[in-house]
């Protein structure tokens, strides 16, 4: 029962590589890289677990030998929980490829337009005086009329119905 | 008896959305049941609240198992106080968004899954509030994040696919490493009890401690939106749907407090990061508000106000004393009912005004006096004016600042009074644009109609030629109304086609569901002293940590419960 070396420089490495791709502003890297993550973090749980040992299971192991079986469940649970959310991720970034054509992370307009605001006071503003890159944006009424709601220039996307639910 | 109770909040909610599921080509059956579940569940909250305040604080061992090996609840003062604001404020959201989806017309639309969801998101949080161990609480919160991601994207229109990426991510990172915080913890103690790894945690070196702790508190920090960790939020907010946001910014952040509350208290007692997490809190209240002050659109504006006073619970933890606890937990209540008030009126704002930007809205209090009211009395409310309950809770946090005594908690208190100085300036701001100037000041109105108006022949041909013409296909019809419902409370669309926006009636299901939150935020002011003492003990409880500990080691009751 000695102390193994292998586990920690895994799981060292997996998250080093997965930070590196989490930073990274493409959705198929950050998908990789968290996944690589909760490959680390489930490792370390069961590093958590101490040294390796006999399967826990009453009657064929010798109790003395037997491998802590907590931290196998807690694995368990957290490979099901990071399965299920790399599969909404996916669908996710699958979605934004759809619909504008990118699957990197996106610009918040408003935020990038409030930051881009000249140091006047809001309360002066009148957003007739304003040129209209600094009116208000983010919302509907000051999308480009016609972009969004013209069901003409609809990608071909799944958000109709199904046939069924109407 | 509450061995019975304790984990109904859980079980009903779970039960509830599997039900509404089989239920999903029933709208009606659906959303009285996912009523009628949220209704049961605010009525068992209550009993465990008048139980835990009388009897003291109760352990549940599901399924029987012995202590430190099953799955306990720990129902106390501050866990069942929790319960009870939360599912209180999830029932009204609730039937906001019943009055919504039947303004709206949706009686056959794709969200159905919107009752399921929000009943599991429900579950989430209770469970999050009850769970005696650090695992269990790894999974409500995984059960509350996941509901969220698709509440959150409900629809999956482009800026809210952009909001929800970053949401997604940003929650998967800090419950990556909450994870990893508990395997360390397993590691250095051989348990995930909450009540055990109180006695155990003190025994570690204490250079070990400060890494669990500060892992815990960043995983926690990033949930609660505590600066630096709190980028992520008025960036995903504002795109979800009015009652998707309101209980977001009513019940996930305070999720995390309430996690952060545990940490320092019966966890990692000693105090270790306390100076670090005072100058946290006052980033958090400074900077959140001076980005409140920037803002021009509602909903962004109320999202930056709630990361700033989300400082001001956060000062109260810091504080470590029993008064600085107990304002804690007060503002926490007081600041669940009145974030989620305020973001419901935005919806009624958005609604009515057809646009959230102050910038664009105007004459609100001469069109809709109702509505004005509705926004003006929890907008006072989170500024702090006397003798509403912010006021209250304001006041108990500065004065446990200044019991303290010590330079950074006054530094603290300063920042708490500059933070609500600057919340009455945002608030004002909205208030005299949007409300209170008259309706022509408000240029926008005309010009963009005349706008959408020149731009209408060419943009809007196949919108104006195709009900005419009766020529609009089945899919184009399909994709308006998802359209229309996927935006929620968004601006009716039609005034691209008229020269005036017709005032539109606000639905009263909507509006009675608001007005029944204000009330119950005036009320909060009207129980205060009954609250406050509440907020007391339930501090006093986890100061002492005897009582949390000795009730899942004393007295478990483990076999009534099945």
């Amino acid at each position: 029962m000695t102390p193994t070396v292998v586990l920690p420089v895994i799981i060292g490495g997996l998250y080093a590589a997965g930070v590196y791709l989490l930073l990274d502003r493409s959705l198929t890297r950050v998908l990789l890289g968290f996944l690589l993550l909760g490959n680390a973090t489930n490792l370390l749980l069961l590093s958590a677990g101490g040294a390796a040992g006999l399967a826990p299971i009453l009657g064929v192991s010798d109790p003395e030998e037997m491998n802590d079986p907590l931290p196998q469940a807690l694995i368990l649970t957290a490979i099901v929980i990071t399965f299920g959310v790399a599969a909404f991720v996916l669908a996710m970034i699958h979605r934004s490829w759809r619909l504008v054509k990118q699957e990197v992370v996106g610009t918040d307009e408003e935020d990038r337009r409030v930051a881009a605001r000249k140091g006047t006071d809001a309360d002066e503003l009148d957003p007739d005086d304003l040129a209209p890159g600094d009116r208000p944006a983010g919302h509907a009424d000051s999308l480009p009329r016609g972009a969004d709601d013209d069901p003409g220039e609809l990608p071909a996307d799944d958000v109709d119905l199904p046939a069924g639910v109407r | 008896m509450s061995s019975v109770l304790a984990p109904l909040p859980v079980l009903l909610p779970l039960l509830g959305a599997a039900g509404a599921l089989l239920l999903a080509h029933h709208p009606r059956a659906q959303r009285a049941l996912s009523l009628l579940v949220l209704a049961a569940v605010v009525g068992v909250s209550f009993t465990l609240l008048f139980m835990a305040d009388a009897h003291g604080a109760t352990a549940v061992a599901v399924g029987g198992w012995p202590v430190p090996l099953g799955i306990v609840l720990v129902v106390d003062r501050l866990s069942a106080l929790m319960l009870v604001v939360a599912s209180t404020v999830a029932l009204g959201v609730l039937v906001f968004a019943v009055g919504q989806g039947s303004a709206d017309r949706d009686e056959d639309t794709p969200l159905s899954i919107f009752h399921p969801t929000y009943l599991v998101l429900v579950a989430g949080v209770s469970n999050a509030f009850l769970a005696g161990d650090l695992f269990n609480l790894y999974v409500g919160f995984e059960i509350l994040l996941m509901a969220s991601y698709v509440l959150l994207t409900l629809g999956g229109t482009a800026p809210r696919i952009r909001g929800g990426i970053t949401y997604v991510i940003v929650s998967l990172t800090s419950s990556l490493l909450f994870l990893a915080a508990i395997g360390l913890v397993y590691a250095a103690t051989g348990t995930v009890n909450m009540a055990d790894l109180a006695v155990r945690l003190a025994d570690l070196p204490e250079g070990t401690q400060v890494l669990l702790q500060s892992m815990l508190l960043i995983a926690f920090g990033i949930k609660a939106a505590v600066f630096p960790l709190s980028a992520w939020l008025p960036d995903s907010y504002p795109t979800a749907p009015a009652p998707v946001t309101a209980v977001f910014a009513g019940l996930l952040t305070k999720v995390g407090v309430y996690a952060i509350i545990r940490t320092q208290t019966l966890l990692f007692p000693g105090g270790a990061l306390d100076d670090l997490l005072m100058w946290a809190a006052l980033a958090t209240m400074v900077i959140g508000i001076l980005g409140a002050v920037a803002q021009t659109d509602l909903r962004r504006l109320l999202s930056f106000t709630l990361v700033s006073h989300i400082g001001y619970m956060v000062f109260g933890i810091a504080l470590g004393t029993t008064a600085g606890l107990a304002g804690a937990i007060f503002y926490v209540a007081h600041h669940i009912a009145i974030q989620t008030t305020l973001f419901l009126v935005a919806g009624l704002v958005e609604r009515q005004g057809g646009t959230t930007s102050i910038d664009r809205l105007g004459g609100l209090a001469r069109r809709s006096p109702l509505l004005a009211v509705l926004f003006f009395v929890p907008a006072m409310n989170l500024a702090g004016i006397p003798p509403l309950s912010g006021f209250i809770g304001k006041l108990g946090l500065l004065q446990a600042g200044v019991a303290d005594g010590g330079a950074l908690a006054y530094t603290l208190v300063a920042g708490g009074v500059v933070t609500s100085l600057l919340t009455l300036v945002a608030i004002a701001r909205v208030w005299t644009r949007a409300f209170w100037r008259p309706p022509t000041q408000a240029p926008v109105d005309d010009t963009a109609a005349a706008a959408a108006a020149a731009a209408g022949p060419a943009g809007h041909a196949p919108d104006a030629a195709g009900p005419a013409d009766g020529e609009l296909s089945a899919r184009q019809v399909a994709w308006r109304r998802h359209a229309r419902v996927a935006t929620a409370a968004d601006p009716d669309i039609a005034p691209a086609a008229g020269a005036v926006r017709a005032l539109r009636p606000l639905p009263r299901t909507m509006v009675a569901a608001t007005a029944a939150l204000v009330a119950v935020t005036v009320a909060l002011t009207g129980v205060a002293g009954f609250l406050y003492g509440l907020a007391d003990r339930a501090a006093g409880d986890a100061v002492e940590r005897t009582p949390y500990v000795e009730s899942v080691f004393d007295g478990p009751a483990a076999g009534d419960a099945r």
